[in-house]
């Protein structure tokens, strides 16, 4: 291969297959890492050349290389990604190639003289290689021997940029663009981000959980960060209200695609049968059987928002395949108020319990979704002080091996609960 | 050394960076009163905000694992096309805000000179969410990078375009553990044998206790081999799914012809018309071929053209197939239903089918 920046290309390594990866269409990675190789006035040019040697190893054998190890910054003890070359003989530049999980900006905006300054830090001290993003939402900077390690951190620490989780901690979140850019939010996605995950910074830097605890923030039920399937807790913005319908744009995009096409396409599509096209092309919502799932306000951005009695749902318990299988979250708190700074308040306390249940009974190595699943909702609900509801389940149970004695203190209950409800309803109404 | 340089520095714990300081200053004077938005044309979005105020986002695709001069090359675009404010999206993809609608056509011709695609936007094929693999990760069986750029290149006109009936996520991972998530089409490592044991290493390695209650199925046990305590798999119950590779590297779950790719459809992470949905598997035991993977390629072809001639406007991947049922899926795909489709994990009497509904 070419050298363009004039560097010794004889100590180049032959990459016959990752050069297949230079063709095409869509930007090459492949592409990428050559031009850190080829700068050879650089720090990061060897280490790039034997980690391209090593990866085309890999291409070649089909097996992997890395093996971890142990890794950390000054006061830390997670969040550095510890990587050893298992052929460090054969590539010994990149025998170390550790990665920083460096956690994001609420909603991931930059500017581009931030990016700059990661770039410049990374020059210093990394490969010269970042990803944006991890799926759990860091920023990546791979590839980091260890003595810079350090280094690195210290830099981006200075530039106001901090580690994300790694081992048995609380990781790192995400949220969606929301608030910043979207007519569907129900939140404050950054404030909530922000003031839950710094809150408990503690159990990400300093890993001392059962195992992993994820918080991922969504707007909306369009869940953007993938909350409900990869969260332990999902906040899901929504609204109690109706939804606002602004006739006159629904009658312009009615006029614009056609009858049968508004009625196959928004009125069909409703799973629960909530709307229906008026003679005069409105919409009639019928708002209690509307489940906010979205559909017919992303497809009538214009005429469809949501109400303006907002908060969010929370889920708990979403996780992937190890050890009993895929979980999603479990629909645990229908609703929350989230507009005042007491509502987040009570947000975060509501987490701090969670996060304190699941020190306290997740066995090692167990996510709390297979926590609850092991000891049962009605135990979960007790220790975090919920109770039961209805939209927490598909259906009541149809299996009849339960011990039903108390039944008549539990409804008993449920109407206090009831009654304490239409009082509190009665009283805001009166004010 | 001074008293001082040997002294190491404490960590500012300031968390999540608060992202005002980079936010596009009409985002944020907007911020929580935006309207309503359209899609002039695939890949540029534009918000209207409650008091008039437009904003314009113009989406393009990136490698993801970027070398820093890819990442200045953007930053030199955005300087000049956007006020020097961007933003990335969770499927990688670099937005750039743009308050200035002239500015708009030639940004996305400079991004094009440039190499990078425009779009991604509405019913198109997204960039695919990934993982590490062989670049980096310790454990996997395969590459994601590699993966996802041939993938790419073979979907690019559908990610420059928005003909597909709806929106398409595809996921790739590089190990069981399926870092990359839920899919529409998720490309995932299968492995298909037990893992080999090195038994010279165990001892030394491995906390043998947590790797025999890491296994789902109860299949290792602790042994004595060659007068060394190691561990022992029961292959008739071992279900290769390399959960104990990860705490015990020294049982190796990889083998350069064992490792497979498996393609799984219908996972949905939105609660937009139908709940999520996990994805389910449609074909398994494609060699692991690098470096582009054509037999993967070749499935991933046939189902994203089945759904595109056949799904209606809206429908995703799994809504589509929930509509027309398997048999069908089966047919149009063009690919083998066998017994490994019937579930046999946890609660698989749910996913069979309990009733006489049957297509024909
Ligand atoms: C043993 C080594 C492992 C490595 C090197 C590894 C690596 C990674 C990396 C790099 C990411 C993206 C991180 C980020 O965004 O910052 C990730 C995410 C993830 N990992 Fe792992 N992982 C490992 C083990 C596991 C295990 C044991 C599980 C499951 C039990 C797991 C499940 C996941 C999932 C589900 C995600 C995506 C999370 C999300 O969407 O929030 N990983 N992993
Ligand atoms: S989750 Fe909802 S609010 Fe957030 S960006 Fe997506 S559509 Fe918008
Ligand atoms: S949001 Fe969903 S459930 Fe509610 S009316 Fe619209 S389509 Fe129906
Ligand atoms: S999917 Fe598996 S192999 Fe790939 S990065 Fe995640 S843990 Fe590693
Ligand atoms: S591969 Fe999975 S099933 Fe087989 S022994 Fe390891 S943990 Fe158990």
């Amino acid at each position: 291969m070419a050298n363009s920046n004039g560097g010794d290309a004889r100590d180049q390594h032959a990459t016959p297959m990752l050069d297949e990866l230079e063709t095409g269409p869509w930007p090459s990675f492949i592409t990428g890492l050559k031009r850190l190789r080829d700068s050879s006035d650089k720090q990061y040019a060897p280490m790039v050349n034997d980690l391209l040697g090593q990866l085309e190893h890999s291409y070649e054998n089909r097996l992997g290389y890395w093996k971890g190890g142990t890794v950390s910054v000054f006061g830390y003890g997670g969040g550095i990604i510890p990587r050893f070359s298992e052929v460090a003989d054969k590539f010994p530049a990149s025998k170390e190639f550790h990665t920083l999980r460096v956690q994001p900006p609420a909603g991931y905006h930059y500017t581009t003289d931030v990016l700059r300054q990661m770039c410049d830090i990374w020059e210093r001290h990394g490969s010269g290689l970042i990803a944006f993003h991890g799926q759990s939402g860091d920023i990546m900077f791979q590839g980091c021997s260890t003595e810079n390690t350090q280094k690195a951190f210290d830099e981006l620490n200075e530039i106001g940029f901090d580690l994300g989780g790694a081992g048995p901690a609380l990781r790192t979140s995400m949220s969606c663009v929301g608030h910043a850019r979207c007519e569907m939010s129900c939140y404050d996605e950054v404030k909530a981000h922000r003031e839950v995950i710094n809150e408990f910074l503690d159990e990400m830097h300093r890993p001392a959980l059962p195992y992993k605890f994820k918080f991922k923030f969504s707007g909306c039920p369009n869940d953007c960060v993938n909350a409900i399937h990869r969260a332990d807790f999902a906040v899901i913005g929504t609204w109690r209200d109706d939804m606002k319908v602004n006739q006159e744009e629904v009658k312009k995009y009615v006029a614009e695609v056609g009858r049968k096409y508004a009625i196959d396409h928004v009125v069909a599509m409703c799973p629960t049968r909530a709307l229906s096209l008026n003679d005069d092309d409105t919409l009639e919502v019928d708002n209690k059987s509307c489940v906010r799932c979205m559909h017919c306000l992303n497809v009538m951005t214009k005429a469809l928002s949501p109400g303006d009695d907002r908060g969010v749902s929370i889920l708990i318990g979403g996780k992937r395949a190890l050890k009993i299988g895929d979980l999603m979250g479990i629909m645990i708190k229908p609703f929350m108020k989230l507009e005042t700074d007491e509502d987040y308040e009570e947000l975060k306390e509501f987490a701090g319990e969670v996060i304190d249940f699941f020190a306290e009974n997740a066995l090692e190595h167990e996510r709390i979704g297979e926590t609850i699943d092991r000891i049962g909702l009605p135990a979960f609900l007790e220790a975090v002080g919920v109770d039961p509801d209805p939209n927490m389940v598909k259906h009541p149970r149809t299996s009849c091996f339960v011990r039903t004695d108390d039944f008549t203190e539990e409804a008993e209950k449920w109407y206090a609960r009831k009654g304490r409800k239409a009082d509190d309803d009665a009283t805001v109404a009166a004010e | 050394m001074s008293e001082a340089a040997t002294q190491p520095r404490m960590p500012d714990e300031v968390g999540v960076p608060d992202p005002f300081q980079y936010m596009h200053p009409v985002m944020k004077k907007n911020y929580g009163n935006w309207d309503w938005h359209e899609r002039p044309r695939p890949g540029v979005l534009r918000h209207v905000s409650k008091d008039g105020e437009s904003i314009y986002t113009v989406r393009a695709g990136t490698q993801r694992q970027m070398d820093l001069y890819t990442i200045r090359k953007l930053c030199d675009i955005g300087d000049q096309f956007a006020d020097g404010h961007v933003r990335f999206t969770t499927r990688s993809n670099i937005e750039f805000l743009v308050a200035d609608p002239a500015k708009v056509d030639p940004l996305i011709e400079k991004l094009q000179a440039e190499g990078f695609p425009v779009g991604g936007t509405g019913n198109s094929i997204s960039m695919i969410s990934h993982t590490q693999g062989w670049l980096h990760c310790d454990i996997p069986g395969t590459d994601a990078s590699g993966v996802v750029k041939s993938l790419m290149d073979q979907m690019y006109d559908d990610f420059i375009k928005e003909e597909m009936p709806n929106r398409v996520r595809i996921t790739t991972s590089c190990c069981q553990i399926n870092c990359g998530g839920q899919g529409d089409i998720a490309i995932n490592v299968q492995y298909t044998k037990p893992p080999r044991i090195n038994h010279d290493l165990v001892a030394n390695v491995c906390e043998r206790p947590a790797v025999v209650a890491r296994c789902p199925v109860a299949a290792i046990r602790p042994a004595m081999v060659n007068g060394k305590p190691s561990l022992e798999v029961d292959e008739k119950k071992c279900i290769c799914c390399g959960a104990c590779y990860p705490p015990c590297p020294p049982m190796q779950i990889n083998g350069d012809d064992s490792t497979k790719l498996a393609i799984w459809v219908g996972g949905k992470h939105s609660n937009a018309r139908s709940k999520p949905t996990f994805h389910k598997l449609v074909m398994a035991n494609l060699p692991n071929n690098p470096p582009r993977w054509p037999e993967v390629s070749e499935v991933v072809g046939k189902i994203l053209k089945a759904y595109k001639d056949n799904a209606r406007d809206w429908e995703r991947m799994g809504e589509w197939i929930e509509r027309i049922g398997w048999p069908r899926f089966f047919e149009l795909a063009d690919l083998p239903f066998t017994k490994h489709h019937l579930d046999t994990w946890t609660g698989a009497r749910h996913n069979m089918n309990m009733s006489a509904h049957v297509h024909f």
